[in-house]
């Protein structure tokens, strides 16, 4: 696989994580495994339910040909353990006594109830993090809602804010609601880590995805409380304060672009500048918006009657241009302005393949390499991050682990397999 | 976690007790990442240029509307917990005492344009020969390198290069931006695990490190199964409103009063059986047996006519008080959520439980809401108390205490003018 150097000398190379998490908390090992822990997916046999998720290689509703699965268990390894049996508990346990992190997702009091919450595992192990990643923490009124992600994104004020204003509120056509938790969750395991790393004292991360999507909401929850304001969902336009509302998405000759005009400071008069001046050279000026004084105008602010003004001049300009040619003419000139991008023009994105960010994965059991997103930062004198395994089969590592790692005898191993525990 | 249990745990150390921290970010992105370690015990001193304060201290909400820049309460909410340090980053005797504060720190932080420090030689190759196990971050919208790097921007548009925007919107409609500036609150969770595997790796080798973060490549992992589908199968996702390929009903429904909405969601018949069970019992004038109808037992049938199926279970949410309807629901399994206003965030229990929002007392702005982190740790807890600084408020107290400056050596400085 691409440059990394050797993956013993990754930043979290000496730590080891055991992942139970489904599709709910899979993320957060992902994170931890880009950054070089090796990190063991346990599944159970048949395979984690994060595998049942499309879309699917070629259409084919198969648990080794998720995309799903393959997004975020690359660089992991897999075990199948039934943690539902008195001899799963055990091996589950004696794994966790040589880890330094357990990540999991399943409905409070799961992990409890098979013998295995943070009590039980903190007692073989003190020194271990234990992250459990469930949609509103571990107690409170919501703790046993039924959350898939729409529910939770409501109940996180996203969605209040998003879509257009005559319409139900929208989420994002794919569910962000438990990757936000997931996310944290490495996060939170870090901070743990670096506890542990300094005392030897392990403890439970706790994360709450509502929590996490309720810091998504930029400004609009310090404008309640501040002043009192409540902000509405707007469509292609955006309410930055009190009447204050600026128009972000519009359509162009072959799709949409991004363009927020406005004043003040961070390059946003200079831009707006930028874009007056190329209107002018291509026969599309307008007199009233080249005598509006956007240096004095504050950050983002838009009063209405000038976004009025606004609208007609810039949607003529845009609709003759295409994406790409309003894009190329904002770079040469500053402007913000981006593309309303689809997967296909990310993938061929100039800046993105300049810095080669997508990486190819050999997938051995297709014999075909695919695609991937690349490590989500950079490690700026050489690679000791990164992508370095494809995702595994369902478990694919059970003898390298179990025997290899662990110490059980082929026999023992035999007998498990026989036994439906691995 | 209980708010109360975690005052009674806080008593001890926090787990980044010790870790020095400087700190240029500004705007979004970077302060919320700094939050974080903050919170959780690091010392962050935040410098400001005193000639180019943060664009985010005139960012809405200012306090009763009236400016100032002590007033936004934006730049409050990221920026507790820090200390506030105002320099004159183009007076000649700034760079040698900000040298000393790159030797003092253990971690660097900065959001500027790629090539702003360099240009300050500042960059991390000359940092590093006075602080080898410096740790240093960097993140700009597209990271550094690259044909793009300098392009300036910010988060809401991002999201559309982000491939977010065009999946998010009614699928006869123009696609609508994800609220807010929404890939800066995708970043930092990433970044905060970087920094901590990077002082680790540090601290165990002795070697610092400069990680830089792209926010669009960070994001793109939120739509990585997208890109494999495009990558793989050459498909691409389209927006389908609040629709789910797996689900059926699965929508945003109105509710008695202005502009009051519940999500419902149906991923199995049996959830749907429970849910026209409920809507039958509960008839009224309207007659609610249209839930029984044939066509809607199965998935298959659902989906075939989930247009009507939302317009009759919308006509049903409406005679309801949505707070309501979702207890009612979720009792009964099924999964159902209001759509939280952000008036309502303050007073939802299950936030009011986590003790999501700490008060802080602010010179300016009087009491107001910070959010805390959403990850609770159960020996250590983060701890939100001090209020986000005025403009340069710290700067004798950092330099001094914190850094160890001489008294004399701050008055020399103050004297020529380097914190003016």
């Amino acid at each position: 696989m691409p440059e990394n150097q050797d993956p013993s000398q990754h930043l979290l190379s000496p730590y080891r994580v055991l992942d139970l998490t489904d599709q709910r908390g899979l993320l957060c090992g992902k994170i931890l495994a880009d950054l070089g822990a090796d990190v063991i997916q346990v599944e159970p046999p048949g395979g984690n339910t994060a595998r049942k998720l499309g879309p699917f290689y070629h259409g084919e509703t198969d648990p080794e040909k998720s995309l799903y699965w393959w997004s975020y268990a690359a660089n992991k390894r897999s075990v199948t353990l039934k943690l539902e049996s008195e001899r799963g508990r055990e091996l589950l346990l004696r794994m966790a006594e040589q880890a330094h992190f357990l990540i999991e997702s399943a409905s409070l009091g799961y992990m409890d109830r098979l013998g295995l919450g943070y009590d039980a595992l903190s007692k073989v192990n003190p020194a271990l993090v234990m992250v459990s990643i469930t949609p509103f923490g571990q107690d409170g009124p919501y703790a046993n809602f039924k959350a898939p992600d729409i529910v939770g994104t409501a109940l996180g004020g996203f969605m209040w804010l998003t879509g257009d204003a005559d319409r139900p509120p929208v989420r994002v056509s794919s569910p962000h609601f438990y990757l936000h938790g997931s996310a944290a969750g490495a996060a939170g395991a870090m901070l743990a880590h670096t506890h542990r790393a300094l005392t030897g004292q392990g403890q439970r991360v706790d994360v709450s995805c509502q929590q996490a999507v309720a810091r998504t909401l930029a400004h609009a929850p310090q404008q309640w409380d501040v002043n009192q304001v409540l902000l509405k969902r707007m469509g292609v336009y955006r309410q930055t304060s009190g009447d204050n509302v600026v128009r972000i998405s519009w359509p162009c000759k072959d799709g949409y672009i991004n363009y927020s005009a406005g004043g003040g400071g961070g390059g946003s008069a200079a831009s707006t500048r930028a874009l007056l001046q190329w209107m002018d050279e291509e026969g599309y000026g307008d007199e009233y918006l080249n005598s509006v004084n956007w240096e004095e105008l504050g950050y983002g602010e838009m009063r209405a009657e000038l976004m009025v003004r606004v609208i007609d001049p810039l949607m003529r300009f845009f609709s003759h241009l295409t994406r790409a040619e309003l894009v190329e003419g904002s770079v040469e000139r500053r402007i913000l302005m981006f593309p309303v991008s689809t997967p296909k023009d990310i993938l061929a994105h100039p800046h993105l393949e300049a810095r080669e960010y997508f990486k190819e994965v050999h997938h051995e059991e297709l014999d075909e390499s695919f695609t991937y997103p690349g490590p989500f930062i950079k490690d700026m004198q050489g690679g000791r991050l990164g992508l370095r395994r494809q995702p595994p089969l369902v478990g694919q590592h059970n003898e390298e682990i179990y025997q290899g790692e662990l110490g059980l005898t082929a026999e023992e191993v035999a007998s498990l397999q026989s036994e439906g525990i691995i | 976690m209980t708010t109360e249990s975690n005052v009674a745990a806080d008593a001890g150390a926090k787990p980044l007790s010790g870790l020095k921290v400087l700190d240029f970010c500004w705007v979004a992105v970077g302060p919320m990442i700094t939050k974080y370690l903050a919170e959780y015990g690091a010392t962050v001193i935040r410098v400001e240029s005193s000639k180019r304060p943060d664009t985010l201290r005139s960012g809405a909400p200012l306090k009763d509307d009236i400016p100032g820049i002590n007033r936004s309460g934006y730049f409050a909410n990221y920026n507790a917990n820090k200390y506030g340090v105002a320099i004159d980053m183009r007076h000649p005797k700034a760079r040698p005492l900000i040298l000393k504060l790159a030797t003092w720190a253990d971690l660097l932080t900065e959001n500027f344009t790629p090539g702003t420090l360099e240009s300050w030689e500042m960059g991390f190759n000359d940092l590093k020969k006075l602080n080898p196990k410096l740790v240093m971050f960097s993140t700009s919208m597209l990271g550094r390198g690259g044909p793009m790097e300098k392009q300036p921007g910010f988060g809401a548009v991002l999201s559309s290069l982000a491939g977010l925007t065009y999946i998010t919107g009614w699928p006869d409609r123009d696609p609508v931006n994800p609220y807010g500036a929404y890939t800066d609150f995708i970043g930092p969770k990433f970044a905060v695990a970087s920094i901590l595997a990077g002082l680790d790796y540090a601290r165990r080798t002795g070697e610092g490190m400069h990680l830089d973060m792209s926010q669009l490549e960070a994001s793109l992992h939120f739509t990585a199964p997208f890109m494999l589908d495009q990558a793989v199968n050459g498909h691409e996702q389209a927006r389908m409103g609040n629709r789910d390929p797996d689900a059926a009903p699965h929508g945003v429904y109105p509710c008695q009063g202005e502009e009051r909405w519940i999500a419902i969601a149906c991923f199995t018949d049996q959830e749907w059986q429970t849910l026209a069970g409920v809507i039958g019992e509960s008839g009224g004038e309207s007659g609610q047996e249209w839930a029984k109808q044939d066509r809607f037992a199965g998935f298959q049938g659902r989906k075939e006519n989930e247009d009507e199926l939302d317009e009759l279970l919308g006509q049903w949410t409406a005679g309801w008080d949505s707070r309501e309807l979702m207890g009612f629901l979720q009792e009964r399994g099924v999964a159902a959520g209001v759509i939280n206003d952000c008036s309502d965030l303050f007073t939802d229990p299950q936030l009011t439980h986590q003790g999501h929002y700490v008060y802080l007392d602010h010179p300016e702005l009087g009491v107001y809401a910070t959010e805390r982190s959403e990850v609770t740790l159960s020996l250590t807890p983060g701890r939100l108390n001090r209020p986000s600084p005025l403009l340069g408020q710290d700067t004798h107290e950092a330099l001094t205490e914190v850094v160890g400056l001489t008294e004399e050596e701050y008055q020399a400085l103050e004297a020529e003018g380097v914190f003016i």
